[in-house]
């Protein structure tokens, strides 16, 4: 059983209190939006029929969600799939009607002009038939009997859609037939003319060559049930029950799929795909790890995990998906990488857009997207970081963002699954069209300010942790202090040894920091030491931090616990040091950005600032944790 | 596992389904007696019931179900020849 597609897995699951988001979206007076973010959950089948039932107490138009009226036509019964596509609708932004005729009437249907189905107006038709609904028998073992029982439920499929064509004047998606995964030889199946088998092959070939473009559509069910197992697919019981057509754990993936067809004949498939790089297009962080430290590399369970994102990614650009990249990093650090690394399969020239800075990222995407001329609808962005991913659908609502699992080696299926790229055609102009992206491209300008970032902010619930230094972290703190690169002002070395020293030296200040959110612990985040230089003056020997917690106002955090620590011991002013290293250029503002006034400048680039611990600091913007016995000592 | 903990259970997959916080269910409960209980209803009735109690039905016994109190013995009969009880 494939949980990945049955579940929907690249999707946020849904609330646990969703009938309820799902009522108070519905007395909304213009739910459209409302509908749209609770339907882009991963929902069941019980739950896309809660949707449906709320839509149909609705008037059809449910702004910005566009009508969408599909006609709906098969054997067995289809009240199930109906529920499925129309609750699937909103995901989508459509508010889907479906039209039905009666129960296994499909050819009445379409051949009546007068039918539910052709009256309806309809903007496509489904004709969702099985090999249950074709006439698809004959003598085994005969060539010709073969062919000439493919070509008689080849012509009811075509008599079919040339009557919906005439009468409906809507495009017919056709659906290929899942083979029943009973076989009548075995191996044989294959081989032998006129098997079930046989026999589903040959009309499916027939229905690909010919449902393309203006013919009309297909909708590849056989590969949808041989991707989760045809044995899975098909419910025999349920059949017998319910004559419902394959297993109803299969209608929210079934519904996604037509939906996604819907989409494409809209022209609204995504058309850019930009990735983020440590931990999603290699293994660990190259501001940190550097050029010999990051995993990627052939041989490697892990690093090839990481190569199949990125070989998947570029056969989206052979196709004509543009690629980019958002990442935090200093951007020639991030770039050697491209240029360097021997097992790099993507290349800067594979790249439109190239976005390495400390910028939030929902910044750096709508930037992306402007520069490629791109709706933020066109966009797929793909990262390991929850966090980062949060953040950017919050921000950017219509960006496409995929919940990613914990092990990279499913990146590359996860992306696949989600279909974010389903076209209904390929020309010579879309094998071309990664290429002009390219040459249209020049760095984006970067917009100045953040949308709400405050507000994104809040909604995270920041709980800080300041503990002074102590054996049960050492060993933790001591990897950082010899592990941060690129947050570390003064990129000072320290043993264990030494670690456990500065915890007993009264005169120093050595405080560990670790950081909460609504995601979980992000474990201990930052490390600052301060050394008395003389009476009234403390000298920040060392202050790091890690970079997945940049741009969450942490520094501000830590320099107020500083300075409460200072004035609580005497200490009156507070000397920051800035040493440069190749990799900690993200850090040469530090001081001057936290409001620091400039000392000095060293001929080696070393830079040093001072604060007064009188300074008059602003509110707390997260909540603060310290230990009983360090409140006492403060005091 | 006790009678009013089966039809507890039952009564709140039932809601789940058929989207009514409302509903409540006794052993003498048929489908005529619950708005939305039909037959498309009642195939995901089941459908969700055995999911809930990791059991599984046979069409004959599904289609001779007459009331809630049967499909409270069914359950309680498949939990606990599968030592689930």
């Amino acid at each position: 059983m494939s949980a990945l597609h049955q579940s929907l897995a690249w999707l946020k699951p849904a609330p646990r209190d969703f009938r309820a988001r799902l009522k108070a979206a519905c007395e909304l007076s213009d739910p459209g939006n409302a509908l749209r973010a609770l339907g882009s959950h991963a929902l069941g089948s019980d739950q896309l029929e809660a949707v449906s039932r709320a839509l149909r107490q609705m008037p059809e138009a449910v702004a910005p969600l566009q009508p969408f009226k599909l006609g709906l036509l098969g054997n067995g019964t289809l009240d199930y799939v109906q529920a499925a596509i129309e609750g699937t609708g909103p995901r989508f932004g459509f508010t889907i009607r479906c039209v039905r005729g009666d129960y296994d009437q499909v050819l009445q249907e379409a051949l009546s002009p007068t039918s539910a189905v052709s009256a309806a107006g309809v903007d496509a038709v489904v004709l969702a038939l099985d090999y249950r609904g074709v006439p698809l028998q004959c003598e085994v073992g005969r060539e010709q009997a073969a062919d000439d029982a493919a070509g008689r439920a080849f012509a009811y499929i075509e008599q079919v859609c040339e009557g919906l064509r005439r009468h409906s004047g809507a495009v017919p998606i056709v659906q290929t037939l899942a083979p029943p995964p009973e076989a009548l030889f075995g191996a044989l199946d294959r081989i032998v003319p006129g098997s079930p088998f046989d026999l589903v092959q040959r009309l499916n070939r027939r229905l690909a060559a010919t449902f393309t473009g203006a013919e009309g559509l297909l909708l590849d069910v056989a590969r949808l049930a041989e991707t989760v197992g045809t044995a899975n697919w098909f419910d025999p019981a349920l059949w017998n029950l319910a004559k419902a057509p394959f297993a109803l754990d299969w209608l929210p993936l079934y519904a996604e799929h037509l939906c996604r067809l819907l989409v494409a004949i809209k022209g609204k498939s995504r058309k850019c795909l930009i990735l983020d790089l440590d931990n999603t297009l290699w293994g660990g962080v190259i501001g940190d790890d550097g050029l010999d430290g990051i995993v990627l590399a052939q041989g490697d369970a892990v690093g090839e995990a990481f190569l199949s994102l990125q070989s998947y990614a570029l056969a989206l650009r052979e196709r004509g998906i543009a690629l980019a990249i958002s990442s935090k990093n200093e951007d020639a650090v991030a770039r050697r990488v491209f240029r360097e690394h021997p097992e790099m399969l993507i290349r800067e020239d594979h790249v439109a857009v190239f976005q390495a800075n400390w910028q939030d990222k929902a910044t750096n995407i709508a930037s992306i997207a402007a520069e490629l001329s791109l709706g933020l609808d066109a966009i797929v962005f793909v990262d390991d970081n929850p966090v980062e991913r949060e953040r950017v659908r919050q921000a950017l609502p219509a960006v496409a963002v995929p919940e990613l699992p914990d092990d990279p080696a499913l990146y590359a299926r996860t992306l696949a699954a989600a279909g974010y790229f389903e076209a209904i055609a390929f020309s010579e102009e879309d094998r071309k069209r990664a290429g002009f992206y390219q040459e249209n491209a020049r760095r984006a300008a970067l917009l100045a300010q953040a949308d709400g970032l405050d507000a994104y902010l809040q909604s995270l619930d920041m709980q800080i942790d300041f503990r002074p230094f102590d054996g049960v972290n050492r060993a933790r703190v001591a990897q950082l202090i010899n592990k941060s690169n690129q947050f570390n002002l003064t990129t000072r070395r320290y043993t264990e040894a030494e670690v456990a020293a500065l915890e007993a030296d009264p005169d120093v200040f050595a405080l560990q920091v670790r950081l909460t959110d609504v995601f979980g612990d992000n474990g201990m985040i930052s490390v600052v030491i301060c050394r008395p230089d003389s009476a009234a003056r403390w000298e920040v020997d060392t202050w790091l931090m890690s970079c997945r917690v940049l741009g969450r106002k942490v520094e501000d955090m830590v320099l107020r616990e500083i300075v409460r620590e200072a004035r609580a011991r005497g200490v009156g002013e507070i000397v920051g040091v800035y040493r440069p290293t190749e990799r900690n250029g993200m850090v040469r503002d530090h001081y001057v950005k936290l409001g620091f006034e400039a000392m000095s400048v060293a001929d080696d680039g070393e830079t040093r600032w001072r604060f007064s611990a009188a300074v008059e600091l602003g509110p707390d913007v997260m909540r603060v944790n310290r230990p009983a016995q360090d409140l006492e000592a403060a005091e | 596992m006790g009678d009013g903990d089966t039809l507890a259970r039952i009564t709140a997959v039932f809601r789940d389904v058929l989207d009514d916080d409302d509903l409540s269910l006794t052993r003498a409960t048929t489908a005529a007696d619950v708005h939305g209980w039909d037959s498309l209803a009642h195939v995901r009735l089941i459908l969700a019931v055995q999911k809930a109690f990791n059991v599984k039905f046979s069409a004959a016994q599904i289609t001779r179900l007459k009331n809630v109190g049967e499909l409270v013995d069914l359950v309680e009969q498949k939990a606990g020849a599968a030592g689930v009880a």
